[in-house]
């Protein structure tokens, strides 16, 4: 496997990211939009494309960019500092890479649009609080020569503003699960906004009697997994990135005010007290660092076997950005509390992304089975 | 000339050499604490085979292959060492001498040294004859480690050095010791230390082991009542041994995280959960053991992140106090588990799992305590202030 070292692309590509994240969508951008009551920018996301990052997994002869999982990660982890909302997790990571298990036409038309920016997706699992893929219930009835879909999602992230869903459905007892890609705008299909702490797009989704048909199945009928299983990873793999992102970019708010606010006399940051909590985290951060290369190189080199390395990232990123947004808001003491001051975003952003594509307890317990518990 | 197939030849004739001199004994790799030669004056070989291994590379300089010729060693470049290790793991060989004269007084006396120093004292370490041991931490003086007060005075024609040094492992062993000791008391702590060599066969020089709460150990106490040292055993500048000290600090600090003994490495907990008649049941423990697998398996990775690192040149620096803390802190909490999963089976002495979760509570202490290791990254990585 490629050393745990960033290669000098991956170096030169976060640099990059970051000069041109500084200006175009530091924090107070994500304040912006949600002062507006909006989620998504989308001058921002064909500026992406432009660059490349919209295709950042889709095949050159689709006209993608083609960096792989670990630049995918560096670009989320990148985004994840400045709190970057975009549709680039849920269809340039998840969507795209469901997208390349298919090879036939439809699927390389959706591949070339992504990579345009001309196209959005969402993905639509959850039915419970939780994440469960397995126990998906939503029914897709046979019905003469297709189908009907009849049920209910929840946490569709990215649902409000895509133009395109990728449904899990099932089609038998037991394990015949089946993947669908409708578009919103479909008879039947309605969306119910959310809210979410994060600001961000989240909604519910109402399949009303869908019809569908063997053209909008995405890889076999019942048969999911073969599509799904490393669209998931590819995704959980780059919101934990993203997540280690946000870390970070709590992190260096954190040291920056234990330099700059002073009480008795002294800067906060010369505290013992506080110089041990800062240290610890720090440690952790740079712990998480290696899953979250370690998930990506995988996913490039051994896509077959990236299943542990994938849920120890996610599950290590989560543990990491919870304790620095934490301790981020008491570090920062009363002005951490205040909605004017940036640590809310981080702290609310940490929340959602723990549970979306899995929690901490769904990804460890991952972790356990591989290592035979 | 072509450095690669100059690489190539020096492989080959290392592995001949290896094949044709590496006794068959000698080839069951590290086979634990009881295979180590450890050298000295007073050395049992635990098998002509030991003594056999140990002369014939030390006549190559291979017990020390990267120093220089002249100080016993074999001269070796870093790709030359590299291939060295690895031809060794390839036939299994036994390391053929451990030391802390190799790991430690080396580097230092190879660093700040006299060239009379380094001709007196190295070829011995690199031959096995002479075991040292090392004399920092005091009763007084442990994390404050330039607090230190053993008493060194000037007497003209020699020094004389009374105090005492604790936690010097293997003192009882060792034939020489390296110590850190106060040659000015009025200057500013840093500024009045010194390093010196001094012969534990000196008339005022006495050890006395130390037991641990997990029992026998090779810790000491060590005293020095009078002892007189001739003037040239200082190494480096009179009262700037703190240098001296530092450098080494950095280079055991570095040995004990990429050490992995001390780090939690070992066998999957799945594992040992299964043995025990609660462990999967218990949902606490199953919990408690799910967190560490996550954060043993990322802290692995992590070393291997950090050899990576190394090895295209970057180096570990500062970060060393990161694995370090990480690394021992982790051993601990698996130690805990193991404990609290073998329940009333592991209380019996006998069952020897009581004396390694014991003698894990001495990781985060030896070689800088956990809270020196966070001090070290608040000031250094994270600049802090004071």
């Amino acid at each position: 496997m490629t050393k745990l070292v960033r290669t000098e692309e991956e170096t030169l590509l976060a640099d990059a990211a970051r000069g041109f994240l500084g200006d175009a969508a530091p924090v107070s951008h994500l304040r912006a939009l949600r002062d507006k009551g909006e989620t998504q920018d989308s001058d921002l996301w064909a500026q992406m494309a432009q660059m490349g990052w919209a295709g950042v997994l889709v095949p050159e002869t689709c006209g993608g960019s083609e960096m792989g999982h670990a630049a995918a990660g560096v670009l989320a982890e990148e985004m994840g500092k400045t709190l970057v909302t975009s549709p680039f997790l849920s269809t340039a990571v998840i969507a795209a890479t469901a997208l390349k298990q298919v090879a036939n036409d439809r699927s390389k038309e959706s591949l070339k649009q992504i990579a345009q920016g001309t196209m959005t997706y969402a993905l639509a699992i959850d039915e419970s609080s939780k994440f469960q893929p397995d126990g998906t219930a939503l029914a897709a009835h046979r019905e003469g020569n297709g189908f009907r879909l009849e049920g209910q999602k929840r946490f569709v992230v990215d649902g409000g503003t895509s133009d395109r869903v990728l449904v899990l459905a099932r089609t038998g007892d037991d394990k015949s699960l089946t993947l669908f890609d409708i578009p919103f705008d479909r008879s039947g299909v309605s969306r119910v906004a959310r809210p979410m702490i994060d600001s961000r797009d989240a909604v519910d989704v109402i399949f009303d009697r869908v019809e569908a048909t063997g053209d909008d199945i995405l890889g076999s009928v019942d048969d999911a997994m073969t599509v799904l299983k490393p669209a998931l990873e590819a995704g959980q793999a780059a919101l934990a990135a993203e997540m280690a992102g946000l870390a970070s970019g709590a992190f260096e708010m954190t040291v920056t005010y234990l330099k700059e606010r002073k009480q008795f006399g002294v800067p906060i940051g010369a505290f013992q007290a506080l110089q041990h909590r800062a240290a610890h985290l720090w440690c952790e951060t740079e712990v998480t660092t290696t899953a979250i290369l370690h998930a990506g190189r995988k996913l490039d080199e051994d896509p077959g076997n990236a299943t542990l390395a994938v849920s120890l990232a996610k599950a290590r990123a989560i543990q990491t950005a919870q304790l620095a947004v934490r301790e981020g808001v008491q570090m920062h003491g009363g002005i951490g509390m205040t909605d004017a001051f940036d640590m809310g975003f981080y702290m609310k952003r940490a929340r959602v992304a723990a549970e979306w594509l899995g929690d901490y307890g769904y990804h460890a317990a991952q972790v356990a089975k591989l290592r035979g518990f | 000339m072509n450095g690669h197939l100059d690489l190539k030849d020096f492989r080959e004739k290392l592995r001949s050499w290896l094949e044709q001199n590496c006794p068959e004994e000698m080839r069951d790799g590290a086979a634990g604490d009881d295979s180590i030669c450890w050298g000295g004056k007073n050395w049992n070989f635990t098998s002509p085979a030991q003594k056999t291994w140990l002369d014939r590379c030390a006549e190559q300089g291979l017990t020390v292959p990267t120093w220089p010729k002249a100080f016993g060693g074999a001269g070796l470049s870093r790709d030359q060492e590299k291939i060295f290790h690895e031809e060794m793991r390839r036939l299994n060989a036994r390391t053929p001498l451990q030391s802390f004269g190799i790991w430690m007084l080396g580097p230092a006396l190879l660093q700040f040294g006299t060239e009379e120093q380094k001709l007196r004292y190295l070829p011995p370490i690199a031959r096995g004859e002479v075991r040292w041991c090392q004399g920092y931490s005091e009763p007084g003086a442990g994390s404050d480690l330039a607090g230190l007060q053993t008493k060194c005075e000037d007497k003209g024609d020699h020094w004389l050095v009374n105090g005492q040094k604790v936690w010097t492992s293997y003192a009882d062993k060792a034939d020489w010791i390296f110590a850190l000791v106060r040659t000015d008391r009025d200057a500013p702590k840093h500024k009045g230390i010194s390093f010196v060599l001094i012969d534990m066969e000196s008339k005022g020089v006495t050890t006395r082991p130390i037991r641990l709460i997990s029992g026998a150990s090779p810790f000491c106490e060590t005293f020095f009542d009078d002892v007189q040292v001739p003037k040239d055993q200082v190494v480096g500048t009179v009262n700037r041994g703190w240098d001296v000290a530092k450098y080494l600090l950095t280079h055991e600090r570095e040995m004990i995280s990429a050490g992995g003994a001390l780090m939690g490495g070992g066998r999957a907990l799945g594992a040992v959960l299964k043995e025990s008649e609660t462990g999967l049941s218990d949902p606490i423990q199953l919990s408690e053991a799910m967190r560490l697998e996550v954060d043993s398996l990322a802290f692995e990775l992590t070393l291997e992140r950090f050899k990576d690192q190394a090895e295209s040149g970057q180096g570990v620096g500062d970060a060393s106090a990161m694995l370090k803390y990480m690394g021992t802190e982790l051993n601990k909490r698996r130690l805990e588990m193991v404990m609290a999963a073998a329940g009333s089976d592991a209380l019996d002495w006998n069952d020897g799992r009581a004396p390694n979760w014991l003698r894990t509570k001495a990781n985060s202490i030896e070689g800088g305590t956990s809270e020196v290791m966070l001090s070290i990254v608040s000031k250094r990585v994270l600049g802090l202030p004071g």
